[in-house]
């Protein structure tokens, strides 16, 4: 690991003043991505501004018809919420099946979405379920956050500080879990929130995607059955030593349809 | 250099560390503890799990500087005395553990386990495990361990 300083901001602000003005410095949350980053030395900041300390972005609130969840809470947190188990208890499902239980305890919902990673599994559910990405500066739809392989709308001094996810009707989450890190070779995530379906896929592209003809299918006829014969299209997908792409097109459908029976 | 002062296995230790010193670099390196392992520089093997706060996490992917002010404890701080701690005699019962490398990582993976599961099923602490990788026993061993270790922990609760 190359050396840098390492700093604990007092606030949001304190935070997003010292990565603005320094363009080497970046936050550390979890550190469960970024510190493997650097071990690897494949990153080389000036400076870590650790968002450990402040208190503001953590926690779940219920707020009217949406689950809002600080920048910082851990995993571990979203999974076994009593908050998040009873009115989104897909996200709950998801967040348990982040990589490890020891992943889970240190591992941050802002962190993961920041990062960007195209086989996490958070992407699927902010733009599944729809939610509001919640900076220090503004409000992001879930549409315009993820653009591509570990690239969001964020700018450099930008800092999440909440997701705010709206309480669907009915969602539900499947992954093909890589065997050993447990990131998504495949997930989907499917949800009817307000009437209208989405269907977010995670894993599969090089960013997370909405599957529009399983949405609209869905849209007229909520079953697994109705998305059976909807062939997700091999191109631009991912090809690594996990799959091909032509075998994560084809788990897509599959993923989609055990979302919808989790669903119910 | 940055100055850190945490309570580890119930005793407060002050250090100077670099920045990028990790957890398990002070625990070995500075403060003698090697029952905590390094076997792997992917995060994923689990032999350097210690407790910081109470919860199970890696130590080979959090800097000491983070853990100012915490809690940690390592395999060291279970036994009392030349007494076992229920899990570890339970690993010791059960033939759980072969070379032993990943054993103070499974041990403290298991600990945490058992404080949010009181009865438990073999598939709970499969999954529980997926953050654990031993090269020697086949797991199914270390499983029945932690079931027994899990039990008896209950009983002294
Ligand atoms: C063994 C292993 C298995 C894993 N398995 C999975 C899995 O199955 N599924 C999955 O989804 N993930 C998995 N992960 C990744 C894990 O979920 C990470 O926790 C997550 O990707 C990053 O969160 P973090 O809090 O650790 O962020 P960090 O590593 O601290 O930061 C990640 C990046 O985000 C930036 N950042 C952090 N917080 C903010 C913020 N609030 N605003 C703006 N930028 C910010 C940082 O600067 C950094 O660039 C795994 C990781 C490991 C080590
Ligand atoms: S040494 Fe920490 S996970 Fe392998
Ligand atoms: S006993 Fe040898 S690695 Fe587990």
């Amino acid at each position: 690991m190359y050396n840098f300083e390492y700093r604990q901001a007092q606030s949001v602000a304190d935070a997003a003043k010292a990565v603005g003005a320094d363009e080497e410095a970046k936050l550390l949350a979890g550190g469960m991505t970024l510190i493997p980053t650097l071990k690897q030395r494949l990153a080389k900041p000036s400076d870590l501004i650790d968002l450990g300390g402040i208190a503001e972005l953590k926690g779940i609130k219920r707020e009217g018809n949406a689950v809002v969840i600080g920048a910082m809470t851990r995993h571990v947190e979203v999974a076994t919420s009593d908050v998040v188990k009873g009115a989104i208890p897909a996200l709950s499902h998801l967040a348990e099946g982040i990589g490890d239980p020891q992943v889970r305890n240190r591992g941050t919902i802002g962190g993961s979405i920041a990062n960007n990673d195209p086989a996490a599994d958070y992407p699927a559910a902010v733009l599944g379920l729809n939610a509001t990405v919640i900076t220090n500066k503004r409000r992001i739809a879930a549409d315009d956050f993820f653009k591509a392989m570990f690239e969001t709308a964020l700018a450099a001094d930008e800092i999440v500080t909440a997701v705010s996810f709206p309480v669907p009707e009915k969602a539900g989450y499947a992954k093909f879990p890589n065997p050993a890190s447990r990131y998504a070779v495949v997930g989907v995530l499917v949800a009817r929130t307000g009437g209208a379906v989405r269907v977010a896929v995670t894993g599969a592209g090089p960013v997370v995607f909405r599957q529009k003809e399983m949405e609209a299918a869905l849209g007229k006829s909520w079953s697994a059955d109705a998305i059976a014969g909807v062939k997700q299209s091999a191109g631009g997908l991912n090809s690594d030593i996990h799959a091909s792409a032509e075998y994560r097109a084809h788990l897509v459908t599959v993923m989609a349809k055990r979302a919808v029976a989790a669903a119910g | 250099m940055a100055t850190v002062t945490l309570t580890v296995n119930g005793k407060s230790v002050t250090a100077t560390v670099e920045p990028r010193t990790l957890l398990v670099q002070l625990l070995r390196e500075q403060l003698a503890l090697t029952g905590t392992h390094v076997g792997c520089d992917t995060s994923q093997c689990g032999a350097c799990v210690v407790h910081v706060n109470g919860d199970s996490v890696k130590s080979c992917t959090m800097l000491a500087v983070q853990a100012n002010g915490a809690q940690v404890t390592t395999i060291e701080g279970l036994a009392t005395g030349d007494k076992l701690h229920p899990m570890q005699e339970a690993f010791r019962e059960n033939h759980g553990l072969q070379c032993g490398f990943c054993t103070p990582g499974m041990v403290m993976s298991a600990v945490d386990f058992a404080k949010h599961h009181k009865s438990p099923t073999e598939q709970q602490i499969r999954e529980w495990l997926e953050g654990n990788i031993c090269r020697c026993t086949g797991y199914h061993n270390i499983v029945k361990a932690i079931k027994a270790g899990t039990e008896a922990m209950g009983r002294t609760a």
